[in-house]
């Protein structure tokens, strides 16, 4: 029983850190159909932009709740400047050409990124972790889990409604629906398909920059920390159907605790396990759980 | 046409026939002046390794260049240069893969005409470039990447490495905690699901049937390079608590699994032993938790023995980054001390001309030198592969310092923790350590 609840807990919360950066994939996808490479850059970005916050915040002597803000500014910060350059300055002027020269266009893009993180922040590692130690710790049975860890399943919860409600239940969220089911068709009843493009994207980046904002106390930022999390976050989307919601959630679910049943029970099958269940859910449901089979347009 | 006029033409041909020797010999030293031996620097300067590795490896390189060409080298290594002639770094970047690399270092001997190439951090990147060398003819030093296979399942002519492979490292650890006498009924491993983690953790389980044979293994860990998150994986070690636990994590990923596996209380519950942690220390701080054992893949670092030669390397380094040199500049600084040194030696014995890359390699083949960590001998692989002294130590806070100190200090030398010449690593440990010399 203990066993079970710790492959419970250990998959939940590395699901509520996968949902949160695969939300903003599965969203820029769903909206402009771009498989986002550069994803995972952005999530560097703000795990950087929240290690110079905190540190400012600290050397400022303000008190440490802020850093929490700190870390939610460092991702709107992300959001508001490096989006609207990215997708004005670069995407737009590929949008309607073939997916593949997206993928490569965006490629492209995380290697620049790679390098403007290191010339903006050189190649030595931030330390920010005063934040991870604000909650305190939570004994189950003979673990001991630090509170930040069931603070960023809050957090996943909380953000997964939001963009539920703000699609579903807003006027913008029903017109960004309207542009994913056509965007000629939401064109010509006009909507500013360009602004819910640009807006769209920097949600997207938005939930990327968060992301990284509130991984960066566990981790030493520094170059590199952009490559892992973007294979992972593709194969929950992929697993979840590619533009759904529900679908990043249960897939950063199914990998979560693919993921810690593998590393409690088969550690050897660790690497594996996330991509057999992506395997085995594609080889019944080749367009993800919660992707409906669509008519190709011609 | 008089005498005189003749003599005064004779004159003139013969001064500027002087003139044009002088210009010519003139020419000659001066082309002697400006002759460079250029040597290419493979480093990781971008990805998760950069920052640990590749490029303190690479500041190391640069500081060293500088004081070479100026003569400012202590004795042995004063000439300007080498051997009086210009040195010239080229840097490349290790990212990319070993297929890149194999390119790289083709373009290295091919393009720029480099007279050496110094470099590799990954073991994947040195068992994909040493046959390529090797075909080249071409002189090649690995100087840090820890696999034993390169010189145990090849013979190479032109390669070398100029440091201990990591058998080194877990050997050591093994002995270190019998040393100490830290109870070890059961142990746990965390190691990189690559060459160097599964490396790393076969030495470690095989040192410790040897010298604790009541001790099982408890997790066996393996999660994948730049995993970062490692919650699951520190939770699976404290449901099964174990009394050490090995790990050879490094670099960022070493990081994330120290600041988030502190504050669950995982260090207080188990003796950790790290075999390749000192590089993290002054980035970690006061977050490195106390008493952990940790080794730095050779006497390196806090852990490097008293020597002018390590002070002016300390100094050196110290002066120029404002923070202390660890294993990737201690690795680097051994590599060059060596190749100027095996340069000089062949250089003497080709009549004082630059040396091919034969020569080179004769001149490197089983030679010894002084290094800020010791002495460093070409012992293994033919003369193609170093060993050298390391030390194991338990970190501590200073507060007062405000830097994690080492302590507890434990030296083994060269010939304790290696295997001997006719002998792989793997079963030298299996058999016991036969010929193990000077172990405390």
């Amino acid at each position: 029983m203990a066993a079970t609840l710790t492959i419970l807990i250990d998959g939940l919360t590395y699901a509520s850190w996968l949902f949160i950066v695969a939300l903003g994939l599965t969203l820029v996808f769903g909206v402009l159909k771009i498989l986002n490479i550069a994803h995972g850059s952005f999530y560097a970005l703000g795990a950087y932009m929240a290690a110079t916050f905190v540190a400012w915040g600290a050397s400022m002597q303000w008190a440490p709740a802020f850093s929490l803000v700190a870390m939610l500014l460092a991702a709107v910060a992300v959001a508001a400047i490096v989006a609207p350059l990215t997708e004005r300055g670069l995407l737009r002027f590929f949008y309607g050409r073939d997916e593949v020269l997206l993928v490569l266009v965006t490629y492209a893009l995380f290697l620049i990124l790679e390098d403007v993180t290191k010339l903006i922040w050189g190649a030595n590692p931030y330390f920010v972790s005063e934040p991870y130690a604000m909650f305190g710790n939570v004994d189950v049975g003979i673990q001991s889990y630090v509170g930040y860890d069931f603070a960023l399943v809050g957090l996943a919860v909380a953000v997964g409604l939001a963009v539920w409600w703000g699609l579903n239940r807003t006027r913008q969220g029903k017109i960004v629906l309207a542009v994913i089911h056509s965007a000629e068709v939401a064109s010509s009843m006009g909507v500013n398909v360009s602004r819910v493009y640009m807006l769209a994207f920097s949600v997207g980046i938005f939930l990327a920059a968060l992301g990284g904002a509130f991984t960066a106390p566990m981790i030493s930022v520094q170059p590199g920390v952009s490559v892992g999390v973007v294979i992972v976050s593709f194969a929950v989307v992929i697993i979840g159907g590619l533009g759904s919601i529900e679908g990043a959630a249960i897939g950063a679910l199914i990998v979560g605790l693919a993921r810690s049943l593998a590393v409690h029970l088969a550690p050897v099958a660790e690497l594996f396990a996330i991509y057999v269940v992506m395997a085995i859910v594609l080889t019944f449901r080749p367009e993800g759980l919660f992707q409906r089979i669509q008519a190709r347009k011609i | 046409m008089s005498r005189q006029t003749l003599s005064l033409r004779f004159l003139q041909r013969a001064m500027a026939l002087s003139a044009v020797a002088t210009a010519a010999t003139l020419c000659a030293t001066g082309a002697m002046a400006q002759e460079t031996f250029k040597v290419g620097i493979v480093s990781f300067l971008s990805g998760q390794a950069a920052e640990s590795f590749g490029i303190p490896a690479v500041n190391g390189a640069k500081v060293l260049l500088d004081a070479f060409n100026k003569g400012a080298a202590p004795a042995p290594y004063n000439k300007p240069g080498f051997g009086g002639m210009k040195l010239e770094f080229v840097y490349v970047d290790e990212a990319g893969g070993a297929t890149k690399q194999v390119q790289e270092l083709r373009n290295l001997y091919d393009r720029e005409k480099v007279d050496a190439v110094v470099g590799y951090v990954s073991s994947g990147d040195c068992l994909a470039v040493a046959p390529v060398a090797e075909e080249l003819k071409k002189f090649l030093i690995l100087y840090d990447c820890g696999t034993p296979r390169i010189f145990e399942d090849n013979k190479f002519n032109y390669v070398f490495r100029t440091a201990s492979h990591g058998a080194m490292d877990n050997v050591a650890l093994a002995r270190y905690l019998k040393a100490k006498n830290v109870k070890v009924d059961s142990f746990n491993l965390i190691n990189q699901d690559y060459a160097w983690g599964q490396d790393s953790k076969k030495d470690f389980i095989g040192s410790m049937e040897k010298i604790f044979p009541a001790a099982k293994v408890g997790q066996d860990l393996l999660p994948k390079f730049g995993a970062g998150q490692y919650g699951t994986e520190i939770s699976a070690l404290m449901s099964k608590p174990a009394d050490v636990t090995h790990s050879s994590l490094w670099g960022g990923d070493l990081q994330a699994f120290i600041l988030q596996s502190g504050p669950r209380g995982l260090f207080k519950r188990t003796q950790v032993v790290l075999s390749a942690g000192d590089h993290v220390l002054p980035g970690l701080g006061e977050k490195m938790p106390d008493g952990t054992i940790l080794g730095a893949r050779g006497a390196y670092g806090l852990m490097s023995p008293k020597s002018a030669l390590n002070d002016w390397w300390w100094d050196l380094y110290e002066k120029a980054y404002n923070v202390y040199p660890v294993q990737a500049p201690y690795r680097m600084v051994q590599s060059l001390l060596g190749l100027k040194l095996a340069t000089e030696k062949a250089m003497a014995a080709n009549g004082g001309k630059k040396p091919t890359h034969e020569q080179l390699a004769a001149a490197l083949r089983g030679m010894e030198w002084d290094s800020p960590a010791g002495k460093i001998k070409m012992a293994l692989g033919n003369g193609h592969q170093a060993i050298q002294d390391t030390a194991i130590s338990k970190t501590r806070w200073d507060a007062g310092k405000k830097m994690v100190m080492l302590e507890d200090i434990v030296r083994f030398p060269a010939e304790c923790v290696n295997p001997p010449a006719d002998m792989k690593a793997e079963d030298w440990i299996k058999a016991g350590f036969p010929g193990a010399k000077g172990c405390p």
